[in-house]
């Protein structure tokens, strides 16, 4: 059960805007469909009130959008599930923002749908979608209603949740929850335990209706660099489109491993992907092998530790032998 | 576009037996950019370097490709070369043809097939070179002393002998460290006290050098010839100015029962001591965990007593921040802790000694005055068996001993042995060895001596076990060449303890970052050719901390390493490597992440403001690079997301050139 | 025509493409040693010299792939040896990540290696070099990274 509701939102950032605490807000704003909700700034409680939505579809993390708002003039206002503050915890760490200029309210987060996970459950004629109690309810035009089980219905990322604690608030509505005990990693590991030529074909299959919209980098938030190495000319690796048919898997290579130790797994990035790859499952390789190699780690978990990519102990596994141990 | 000379040597036969040198140099003249190609002989010679001069001169070249032996040859040779043309030395690339390639490759067309193409990586990074420049940075002339053993004595005196400030960091209240505890040394049967302790007082009347007893070095930043060195000073509660070193304080304190650590904790002194009448500084020092007043302040009786007023209880640590421009390690040694090899009883008995304890006992100013006397019941002991290789030469007893040999054992126990048949002919020694080790001046002569004029029982074999019964200690063993097994009643045991680098060698070398080797000794910057250098510019080794060593050849260790330091302080200023990181600010995210990998400090951050397109502007958090303490390793440059880090001489796109050559 | 030139290449013994990256201090010494003393390997193999293991980019790597070389393999100074005194310490962690991962999208893991070989392990070197070239051999050409997409 949710236990905040859009009203105690809109209430909360309502004040906060007429005290002055804040001069804008981060929020979901209805889009063009009731699944289609969109991240926005909104600078009045006029506006809030006309198009600020917080129901299933409100999954889309902000902390990104703080290196751009805590740029300009005043405090600004954001909404931060578990996942986010994982986000927003590991940019503080990599200093892209002002702490100061960021009023951040902690909400409670049991699962968020999103619009390509309920249009695969009801692929004609889908109108809207809500939950009611334990279960999801679809709106269709042409089937009527669609009454299905709420929790078994998540998209992956909030099936295997790994934490319901929000781990960075100013202030918490509802109550916060705990790290919990997820099984994440099972796919990975089912990807490991396949041949090498079982593994290459699933690859070869996902990776290669990659299309480069560049959604996946453009939503992570922690792809911020002030200029990604695949638009400076100077890297050398620079592609806006498919040149050849090694591109797609340069490019997602480097990004998984550019966010290696620094990625908060809130699997944005397959939520994004207009072909349904499952990008998260490049990172979750990643955070697999660190855990297991070097010890167990989340990245924003805490604010202010090291990247296991910049870090090393004397003791650390050879590579020969981490290979050995996801060849298993 | 660069205008590319290429120019391959035949190294005499060395290449062109394997490599079609021609061939090379007509394959480069099809590569963009080259407008000149050629062979010759020997490229390093000075007709080879002319060569290259009026090529320059004649083509209007702008980057070279030299064809020819590894660059860790002649690099630095073409560099020179290439100023002297008149271009800059780092629009030079080597192409490796010899040691890895003409040597490797057993056939013409394999050789020649891979030599053009190392050839063509050359010249596609050389494309994308840029003149460099290195920085200077001012040498700052001061040197830094760690261990104040006769290592570092040596070394100290001599560089204040050709006229620079040293410092003398020792972490015991006295310098004179591991040499003023021994009796007397070989092979010449001097007494340590004798030579050593005028040096310990020249140094301390050499007005060039500081001594900074009874503190350790608690920060290094910085890099060669501006090394930034913060050293704390521990309290010793009396006041160094002004006590006088009468040693009154030390009579009249109360708690008498204060381990004695210069003679092994085999007697006692009072909580404020003087560790050896010859000590320098000659000044009292509180043992804080034993003293009276120190822990519930009652006493005073070395306040009460000290006419000079030199006692301080309030005294507290200080911390002394200097400069320097070279910093020498002489961290010294350790015997291990022979607890671990229990067969030896030296936990069990206490007449099981150490050699060093043995040192102690003979020595005059030890705790029986010199004569040797079995700890135990202070009885003269009549057969005495000496063990060697306790601990060394053990690759078997890892985590107990060492694999190393630990090289002065073989020579102390033979002197060790002599004295004690020289002062008592009435007692046995036996001398249980695996081999005898005798290089060096003298030596093997004196060990002859003992054997031959002395009549000391060199049995080759180890001992098994040594078992206290009786007042005795039975020791069994095994003397290999005559196969047979030896029971000896022995009223005194010493083993010869290998030696281990101080403990406080390997924290030291992560703040210098100097490496070491797997045991914790120094790595010298080559074996053979660099011995007293670590390879960290700017830090030198001296004495035992780089490997064992007896004193003669510490000594002279010490000296080399004072002269490297005196070269390095006649020079005002040092021409850095300018193949140093360098971050592009409009592309750093300011994360820190290139930071938290540089092994130097080099990076620091700073708040910059930028112009927007939109005629804004914003501050941002960038990195930004000291070339003088980069060192050029590239670290930083993989951990940068974003690549705006990048490093000259092998940036990003020049090492993929490379890549796509090799490739192609 | 294309496809002759292919037969042409499958009728020819196959000669891998591998590139080694080696440090300037320890395993590009060790390559010149093993030079010294004429310490034979396959010329497949071609040599980048870096100042450190840390500086090889996984992006070199991926480039290397993406241009042809069948193999990759990097070199530097034994743990606790580098020069710059923790370097290679990150490129052990950056490289187990990274081959990690290629090997999880299908990619041989004989096709890439990490080896630590100091400036006096010619032997090793010229060791080493022979048996990745013999691995990289075996394996063949490498199609994976270079061509992903089914698009005939």
């Amino acid at each position: 059960m949710q236990t905040v509701t859009r009203e105690t939102l809109l209430d909360k950032a309502s004040a906060l805007l007429a005290s002055g605490e804040v001069s804008r807000v981060l929020g979901w704003k209805k889009g063009e469909f009731a699944y289609d909700v969109t991240p926005a700034v909104f600078e009045s409680a006029e506006e809030m009130e006309k198009d600020f939505v917080y129901d299933i579809f409100s999954g889309a993390n902000f902390s990104k959008y703080l290196i751009k708002e805590t740029a300009k003039e005043g405090k600004v206002l954001v909404f931060l599930k578990p996942c986010d503050s994982y986000s927003f915890n590991q940019l503080l760490t990599e200093h892209r923002f002002d702490r100061e200029k960021v009023y951040a309210i902690g909400i409670p987060c049991d699962g968020m749908m999103d619009a390509s996970t309920v249009k695969a459950l009801a692929p004609e004629g889908l109108v809207s979608a809500e939950r009611d109690g334990d279960n999801l309810v679809i709106h269709t035009l042409y089937d009527g209603d669609k009454i299905l089980p709420y929790a078994d219905n998540l998209p992956d990322r909030c099936r295997h949740c790994k934490s319901k604690k929000v781990v960075a608030y100013d202030e918490m509505l509802g109550e916060n929850g705990d790290v919990v005990d997820s099984h994440r990693f099972d796919e990975v590991a089912e990807l490991e335990a396949m041949s090498e030529d079982a593994r290459f074909a699933f690859w070869q299959n996902e990776l290669s209706r990659c299309i480069r919209c560049n959604a996946c980098r453009d939503v992570c938030p922690a792809c911020t660099c002030e200029k990604c190495v695949f638009d400076n000319p100077k890297s050398g690796v620079e592609n806006k489109a498919i040149s050849d048919s090694y591109e797609e898997k340069m490019f997602h290579i480097i990004r998984a491993f550019h966010v290696a130790g620094r990625c908060t797994d809130c699997g944005e990035c397959s939520r994004v992907c207009p072909q349904n790859i499952p990008l998260h499952l490049l990172n979750r390789k990643f955070i697999y092998d660190i855990d297991r190699n070097y010890g167990d780690y989340m990245a924003g978990a805490e604010e202010g530790s090291r990247a296991p990519l910049v870090n090393y102990k004397t003791e650390d596994p050879e590579a020969a032998d981490v290979l050995e141990r996801g060849d298993k | 576009m660069q205008r590319i000379g290429v120019f391959v040597c035949w190294c005499g036969s060395n290449i062109a037996a394997t490599v079609d040198v021609h061939a090379v140099a007509e394959a480069a003249k099809l590569e963009p950019g080259v407008v000149f190609s050629t062979d010759y002989q020997y490229m390093c010679s000075q007709a080879g370097q002319n060569m290259i001069i009026d090529a320059v001169k004649e083509h209007k070249l702008t980057g070279l490709v030299i064809c020819s032996c590894s660059p860790r040859m002649h690099e630095a040779t073409f560099r020179k070369t290439a100023a002297n043309a008149g271009i800059n030395p780092y629009m030079v690339e080597i192409a490796n043809i010899r040691e890895q390639c003409s040597w490797v490759h057993k056939d013409m067309p394999t050789g020649t097939e891979k030599a053009i193409i190392l050839a063509k990586a050359a010249i596609a990074k050389v494309h994308l070179n840029t003149p460099l420049t290195p920085g200077e940075s001012k040498v700052t002339k001061r040197a830094l002393v760690i261990g104040g053993g006769i290592a570092g004595i040596q070394t100290a005196l001599d560089i204040a002998d050709a006229g620079y400030p040293v410092d003398i960091v020792e972490k015991e209240p006295t310098i004179g460290g591991k040499m003023a505890q021994l009796d007397k040394t070989f092979p010449t049967l001097d007494c340590a006290a004798c030579i050593l302790t005028p040096k310990m007082v020249d140094a301390a009347q050499n007005e060039n050098i500081r001594i900074i007893s009874y503190a350790k070095v608690e920060e290094v930043g910085g890099f060669v010839g501006n090394f930034h060195v913060k050293i704390r000073k521990k309290a010793r509660f009396v006041n160094e100015d002004v006590c006088t070193g009468c040693g009154l304080c030390t009579e009249k304190c109360p708690q008498k029962k204060v381990p004695n650590a210069f003679n092994l904790n085999m007697d006692n002194h009072r909580a404020i001591y003087i560790p050896f009448a010859q000590a320098v500084p000659k000044v009292a020092v509180i043992d804080p965990d034993y003293c009276n007043m120190l822990k519930n302040g009652k006493c005073g009786v070395c306040a009460k007593v000290c006419t000079a007023g030199a006692i301080d209880y309030k005294q507290e640590d200080q911390i002394i921040e200097e400069d320097y421009g070279a910093i020498v390690a002489a961290t010294g040694y350790n015997p291990i802790s022979v607890e671990k090899f229990d067969e030896f009883a030296y936990s069990q008995s206490k007449d099981v000694i150490t050699s060093l304890e043995f040192e102690r006992l003979t020595n005059a100013a030890g705790p029986t005055a010199g004569k040797l006397l079995r700890p135990s019941d202070g009885e003269h002991p009549h057969t005495i068996v000496f063990v060697q290789c306790v601990g060394s030469r053990c690759a078997s007893c890892a985590g107990k001993g060492k694999e190393y040999c630990s090289k002065i054992c073989c020579m102390y126990t033979a002197k060790h042995a002599m004295l004690v048949r020289d002062k008592y002919p009435d007692t046995e020694v036996y001398v249980f060895y695996i081999d005898v080790r005798t290089p060096g001046k003298n030596f093997d002569e004196f060990y002859r001596r003992a054997v031959e004029e002395y009549g000391v029982h060199y049995i080759k074999g180890m001992v098994g076990k040594v078992t206290p019964e009786n007042g005795k200690l039975k020791v069994q063993a095994s003397d290999l060449l005559a196969d047979r097994q030896l029971h000896i009643d022995a009223d005194l045991v010493v083993l010869a303890a290998a030696i281990e680098p101080d403990k406080s060698a390997r924290p030291l070398a992560t703040m210098l970052t100097a490496s070491m080797d797997t045991n914790d000794f120094f790595t010298e910057a080559h074996p053979k050719l660099r011995p007293v250098e670590s390879p960290t510019a700017g830090i030198f080794l001296s004495g035992a901390c780089q490997g064992p060593k007896d004193i003669p050849e510490t000594v002279s260790q010490a000296s080399a390493a004072a002269a490297k330091v005196i070269g390095l302080l006649s020079k005002n200023t040092l021409k850095g490597n300018p193949c140093v990181a360098q971050s592009d600010e409009l592309m750093c995210n300011g994360c820190s992440s290139c930071a938290n990998v540089c092994p130097y400090g080099a990076i620091t951050y700073v708040n910059k403001e930028f112009r927007m397109p939109d005629r804004t502007t914003k501050v941002r958090r960038v990195a930004s690079v000291n070339p003088a303490v980069c060192q050029g390793c590239g670290a930083c440059t993989v951990a940068c997301p974003s690549g705006a880090m990048d490093l000259n001489g092998f940036k990003n796109n020049q090492i993929m050139a490379e890549v796509d050559a090799i490739c192609k | 025509m294309q496809v002759n030139e292919s037969n042409i290449v499958a009728n020819e013994e196959f000669r891998p493409k591998i590139v080694a990256f080696c440090c300037n201090w320890c395993s590009y010494a060790g390559a010149d040693l093993a030079g010294n003393n004429r310490l034979a390997y396959p010329a497949d193999i071609k040599i980048i010299r870096v100042p450190c293991s840390c500086r090889v980019n996984p992006m070199f790597i991926l480039r290397a792939f993406q241009r042809g070389a069948d193999g990759v393999i990097l070199c530097g100074c034994h743990p606790g040896d580098c020069h710059y005194t923790s370097g290679n310490y990150y490129t052990r962690r950056r490289m187990a990540m990274l081959f990690s991962m290629l090997n999880y999208l299908g990619i041989e893991k004989e096709r890439t290696r990490v080896e630590w070989v100091s400036a006096a392990e010619g032997a090793k070197f010229a060791a080493t070099m022979q048996d990745f070239a013999e691995k990289v051999k075996a394996l063949g050409p490498n199609k994976r990274l270079e061509d992903l997409r089914c698009k005939q």
